[in-house]
């Protein structure tokens, strides 16, 4: 049993900041990531069900409704970001379902209890939701391009980080949605399922929201998903106009607004 | 390095009020090593979790390593480690990357965090499980796993709840040979809370005994136990002896009652002695010079237990919960 006297590091008191809450935000998304890194089977995984979904989904959509509603292009040109924003949507509003386990034990308490920027929990976690996405999105581009689908990868980078900042924000909701529902998991569920069905409907994702009466148009125009759609759509069209600016702002929106309101129950769960 | 005044704090349950800690004024200088003993629910850990800023205090105050816990809550996480009860290492991480993460969030560099690490795991007795995935340890192996986390960047002050729970004797030795080694060779101020009496007695120098949310005595276990307990003295004489013994036992154990039991012709007395140690040989002497020899003598030091059965009439063993 020998111990020795560790690194001077470990005692050194660091200074507040935004290098410092990157940093720290490197190290929780890098400790998220390990799971997936030990266990890349759910990789895989992911990589599929999107693919599954839209060789399935696809042709469906195109004959229903008919490629005239789509302005004469491939219909999948305009379903393809939708899937994406989609599998944004769902990974990081589960960001807080993979903090419940570690509510459960002490794993969360001790990281709290570490020198971590607050912010750098909620951006670290919600991006690690993000992450995959990356690979989903450039995966499921170069599936569909012998499909008539048209690829701009400047633009579809582009729009996967514009989808990372709403990424944040959602995925900050979610943390904090689970820190308030803690010991009551099902409410978790209930809240999250209960929300994410009409965000998506009234954003246009799986049908053209134009189709639809004007109540469902009006309220669409308060759901910041519409405007990630939109913009989404946009960029995977190789334009760069006036919804990728609106899509910007409501991501940007949604980051600072999420991770105020994470931030503060974070304080107020402990301090 | 740490000082209270009524630190308080309130629980509300569905409207109903919990006073888990009622106004405590605690101090621990530099380099001290300082138990919390009290029964399930005392408060320990509700006060262990305000002085490390993950409980904000209802009323009162606290400066922990020379920094307010609510102005500056990220300055005393920075100065200070912390083992809490419950286990420490994400379920599904392997052992070898829960502690190098650990090491990372202090700012350590990898290659530090690293050799750390494999210190920390080999006096720790876990090397060779370093890299099974944390769910899949024993719970002493897990409950070692947590002391190692909160060692990694071997702060200067040191909470720990509960750390020896669940674990064999054999390494509860090894965790208290490695806490001692801390101390010795970095100074490192200690506070703990424990259930084993043995151990806040033997290894702490301070004991703080907590009841109800109180801090209801607040010394050495040397000085707890000669103040408030006192060695129990059993002296067994003949029938024959018993009225002359009954005399000068009776003197001897002033306050205290002194007890009396019989049995095939041969009398029993206990008594509560306050420094009986040091008194019984004059006592035997006594009987000796009246004719009143004795026939078997036990004496018992006191434990904590005594001195919390003193101070609240309940004993913190098994049996004795409120
Ligand atoms: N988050 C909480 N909400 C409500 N009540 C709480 C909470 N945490 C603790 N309590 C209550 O506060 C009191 C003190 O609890 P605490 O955990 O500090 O006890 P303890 O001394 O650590 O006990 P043990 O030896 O069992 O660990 C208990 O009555 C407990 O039920
Ligand atoms: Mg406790």
């Amino acid at each position: 049993m020998q111990l020795q006297q560790a690194t001077a590091a470990g005692t050194a008191v660091r200074k507040p900041g935004i290098g410092r809450i990157l940093q720290d935000t490197k190290y929780v998304f890098w400790r998220e990531m390990l799971l997936v890194i030990r266990d890349p089977f759910s990789l895989i995984f992911s990589l599929v069900q999107p693919l599954v979904f839209l060789a399935l989904f696809g042709p469906l959509l195109g004959a229903a409704v008919g490629v005239e509603a789509f302005g004469g292009e491939s219909s999948l040109q305009w379903f393809l970001p939708g899937v994406v924003v989609m599998i944004a949507l769902f990974g990081t509003s589960m960001t807080g379902s993979n903090l419940q386990y570690e509510l459960m034990t002490g794993s969360y308490e001790r990281i709290l209890a570490t020198p971590l920027s607050r912010s750098s929990l909620l951006i670290g976690r919600a991006l690690k939701e993000w992450a995959p996405l990356v690979l989903q999105g450039l995966v499921i581009a170069l599936a569909s391009i012998p499909f008539g689908f048209v690829f701009y990868p400047l633009h579809v980078l582009f729009g996967l980080v514009v989808i990372g900042v709403f990424g944040i924000g959602l995925g900050a909701l979610s943390y904090a949605l689970a820190l308030v529902t803690q010991g009551k998991e099902w409410v978790f569920w209930g809240v999250q399922q209960t929300l994410l069905f009409p965000l998506m409907i009234l954003s246009g994702i799986m049908l053209p929201i134009e189709a639809g009466p004007r109540w469902m148009q009006v309220l669409s125009l308060f759901n910041p998903l519409t405007y990630m759609v939109n913009a989404e759509r946009e960029l995977f069209a190789g334009g760069l106009g006036w919804d990728t600016l609106w899509g910007v702002v409501a991501a940007v929106i949604t980051a600072v607004v999420g991770l105020a309101v994470g931030v503060r129950v974070i304080k107020h769960s402990s301090l | 390095m740490i000082h209270t005044s009524k630190l308080t704090k309130t629980f509300t349950v569905k409207k109903e009020k919990i006073q888990a800690v009622k106004g405590v004024d605690i101090d621990v200088a530099r380099g001290e090593l300082v138990a919390f003993l009290g029964p399930n629910g005392a408060g320990k850990s509700t006060t262990l979790r305000m002085l490390t800023t993950l409980l904000a205090p209802t009323s009162g105050a606290a400066r922990v390593a020379g920094v307010d816990v609510v102005a500056d809550p990220a300055g005393v996480r920075s100065r200070i480690g912390y083992i809490g009860q419950g286990n420490g290492g994400g379920h599904s991480y392997r052992v070898i990357d829960e502690l190098i993460m650990q090491g990372r969030f202090y700012g350590m560099n990898t290659t530090d965090a690293r050799e750390r690490a494999d210190q920390l795991l080999k006096s720790l007795e876990l090397q060779d499980l370093k890299k099974r995935t944390i769910i899949k340890l024993s719970g002493g192996q897990r409950r070692r796993m947590d002391v190692a986390l909160g060692l990694m960047h071997s702060p200067t002050l040191l909470f720990l709840d509960e750390p020896s729970t669940g674990m064999d004797p054999q390494n509860r030795a090894n965790l208290w040979e490695h806490i001692m080694r801390m101390r010795h060779e970095h100074g490192t101020t200690i506070v703990l809370t424990t259930h084993y009496l043995e151990e806040a007695d033997t290894m702490s120098e301070r004991v703080i005994v907590i009841d109800h949310g109180e801090i209801i005595a607040d010394n050495t276990a040397a000085r707890l136990k000669a103040d408030l307990a006192g060695d129990l003295l059993a002296v067994e004489v003949s029938a024959a002896a018993a009225p002359e013994v009954r005399g000068l036992l009776g003197r001897a154990a002033a306050a205290g009652e002194l007890e009396e039991t019989a049995y095939d012709g041969v009398i029993r007395f206990r008594l509560r002695l306050p420094d009986g140690a040091r008194l019984a040989p004059g006592l035997l002497r006594d009987m000796n010079d009246a004719g009143a020899p004795a026939l078997r003598l036990e004496l018992k030091p006191p434990t904590l237990d005594d001195v919390f059965l003193e101070l609240t009439g309940r004993s913190l063993r098994e049996g004795g919960k409120v």
